[in-house]
């Protein structure tokens, strides 16, 4: 009777996590449910579902069964209890912080984060009262000193965009535990193949899909993973899960959905409300996408740990920022948090400064000039040109976007082609 | 019967007592629509199992027709499953009440945050069933597939289709959990 039960490894959750065959159809491959609402079986059953106390499907900006495989794949990959998917990392984000703060509270946030994510907490979050106090992930010091009676969450990525900068989780867990909140993690460079930021502490995992997990550069999406792990009820610092909820009159969404109702609380009170919905096709792509990610990656970072090393040998090239590197400030933590492979993407300095950077996007032929990472296809960008133009120097080198650097994110084609083609981008 | 840590329980445990039990005794019911013990009786009644409510400040009342009884030594027929829904420090008596019933009870079960070893043991050793800190809805939705509608890792993967149940296309059944069910039963 005691039979042990297999855990499922990494490849096969990839594919099968959350795609049972269609229920209803028998389809293998998980159908596209484009569909705004779903019939209820009778009023009693419609009641059950507005009231929460039965799982089921009332409308899709709340929940929809394609995107519901995606949520549960990538809850699977990540070992958290369950997640959801939204419109875009942004969304996520917001979705995140609006279960966990409420306004004039602050959160802490790694200063090593892509440059959106700054720009979104310095400023939009900040008109919600959600006020951002930032620290060095260099420095693990400036976090605990950081934490304010106020502090609601600590946010970081595991690798940082663009510089390929790798953060110490397990360290900085231990500041979010001993100030009693919870560590957000940032995971869409790693992705669950490289790491998994559960394992180390984290609290949350945010992705944006539309990188390495969809991989394909075709969908804009976002999801939010609930590891299970925190505590909502303990400081009664989080009334979005601890407190009697107005909404549904009365509910307690911790005391009811226990070690998933951060997920639930991210779905009922903020994707209901503020509405950040993701498409069903656009799940589904994701979905797609993600069956293969543990293939993409592997040989997303051998290209790329392949084209650094022969970057660094160039006599054009003054640095490159890759922690796959053994000569890289971040080789020791890459070794502990990454050790299958460092990712895709890298900052190269050139030594020609700015007109050198604008003559290598200009002479690529295979690498696409654009402003995404994490497709099959190698993409470079010259920030300084580009997404930092409106900056001074000074601002453009503190964000990693000197006039001299270059971001790649290293596709899967044929290594050789890759290094041609910036070879011959680079005369 | 089998050692458990009751830490983790293996899946076909829990469906083997889903699968079995008709009727359960909820102690510690509230009538209040908002509390978790309410969405569970709820749950199961709508899946027609016999769902009897317990609960002192409320004996002689009917919630949903199922009359509220003052303890479990006052329901009049037998039990499958004792489901229990206080705080840890009062499990204790709820057991001793259950392991006086005749017959005894299949299943002693404690809901979502709660856990008594010292309680758990004393039921094992009358060859009881126990599982601790888990709730019978939550588990019947992860095992059914219901519950992967809201984006919760069920934890299961299957290349076999999930069965819907009769009297609605939101209403899933948990199978016999080895993969022959055909999700035949009451389609379309």
């Amino acid at each position: 009777m005691a039979d042990v039960e297999r855990t499922p490894g990494f490849n096969t959750l990839a594919i099968h996590a959350g795609a049972k065959p269609d229920p209803a159809t028998g389809a293998r491959a998980t159908p596209i449910y484009q569909t705004a609402s779903y019939v209820f079986d009778d009023v009693e059953h419609a009641a059950s579902l507005f009231g929460l106390q039965a799982f089921g499907n009332i409308y899709t900006r709340i929940g929809n069964p394609t995107c519901a495989v995606l949520e549960e794949r990538v809850a699977a990959l990540e070992g958290g209890t369950a997640a959801l998917a939204v419109a875009s990392g942004h969304a996520a984000q917001v979705l995140v912080m609006h279960a966990m703060l409420t306004p004039g509270d602050e959160f802490i946030a790694s200063t090593k984060l892509y440059g959106g994510s700054i720009n979104q907490f310095n400023h939009s979050f900040k008109s919600f009262g959600w006020n951002v106090v930032w620290a060095d992930p260099d420095d693990i010091g400036s976090f605990e000193r950081a934490v304010t009676p106020k502090t609601k969450a600590i946010f970081i990525e595991s690798i940082a965009n663009p510089g390929g900068i790798v953060t110490d989780i397990e360290a900085i867990a231990q500041v979010a535990r001993k100030a009693g909140v919870p560590l957000v993690v940032d995971n869409t460079l790693a992705t669950p193949y490289l790491c998994k930021p559960i394992d180390y502490g984290a609290d949350v995992v945010v992705h944006s899909l539309t990188k390495f997990l969809g991989g394909h550069g075709n969908s804009i999406g976002g999801i939010i993973v609930d590891a299970g792990t925190f505590n909502w009820s303990r400081d009664r610092k989080y009334p979005m899960l601890c407190e009697p909820r107005p909404e549904y009159s009365g509910i307690v969404l911790h005391e009811t959905f226990g070690n998933f109702a951060f997920a639930i609380a991210c779905r009922v009170l903020g994707l209901r409300d503020l509405g950040p919905a993701l498409s069903p096709f656009n799940a589904f792509l994701i979905a797609t996408g993600i069956e293969t990610l543990p293939l993409r990656m592997q040989r997303h970072s051998e290209n790329a740990l392949a084209v650094a090393q022969w970057l660094s040998q160039r006599p054009e090239v003054a640095w490159v920022s890759y922690p796959g590197l053994a000569s890289d400030k971040y080789h020791a933590l890459a070794q502990k948090y990454v050790p299958k492979g460092c990712g895709a993407v890298m900052t190269v300095g050139l030594k020609g400064g700015y007109d050198a950077g604008v003559k290598l996007v200009s002479n690529v032929k295979l690498f696409s000039h654009l402003a995404n990472i994490g497709d099959t296809k190698s993409l470079i960008i010259h920030p300084a040109s580009t997404t930092h133009k409106q900056l001074s120097d000074e601002q453009k080198t503190k964000a990693g976007a000197g006039p001299d650097v270059v971001r790649l994110s290293i596709g899967i084609e044929d290594v050789a082609d890759i290094i041609a083609d910036l070879e011959q981008g680079l005369k | 019967m089998i050692k458990l840590n009751h830490d983790s329980y293996p899946d076909n445990y829990i469906r083997g007592i889903l699968n079995t039990v008709k009727t359960i005794a909820m102690v510690g019911f509230s009538p209040n629509t908002s509390r978790p013990s309410y969405f569970v009786f709820k749950y199961f009644l709508e899946r027609g199992t016999r769902v009897i409510p317990v609960n002192p400040g409320h004996a002689g009342k009917e919630v949903l027709g199922q009359k509220v009884y003052a303890h479990l030594a006052d329901i009049p027929e037998p039990i499958d499953m004792v489901d229990i829904f206080r705080a840890p420090e009062h499990v204790m008596p709820v057991v001793e009440e259950a392991l006086a019933l005749k017959p005894l009870p299949m299943v002693i079960w404690m809901q979502l945050g709660i856990r008594n070893n010292e309680a758990a043991a004393l039921a094992e050793a009358a060859g009881i069933k126990v599982v601790m800190n888990r709730c019978p809805k939550i588990e019947y939705g992860r095992l059914s597939s219901e519950i992967s509608w809201i984006g919760v890792n069920s934890r299961t993967l299957s290349s076999k289709r999930a069965q819907i149940l009769p009297g609605g296309v939101q209403r899933m059944g948990l199978g016999s959990g080895n993969g022959n069910d055909k999700g035949k039963e009451g389609d379309g």
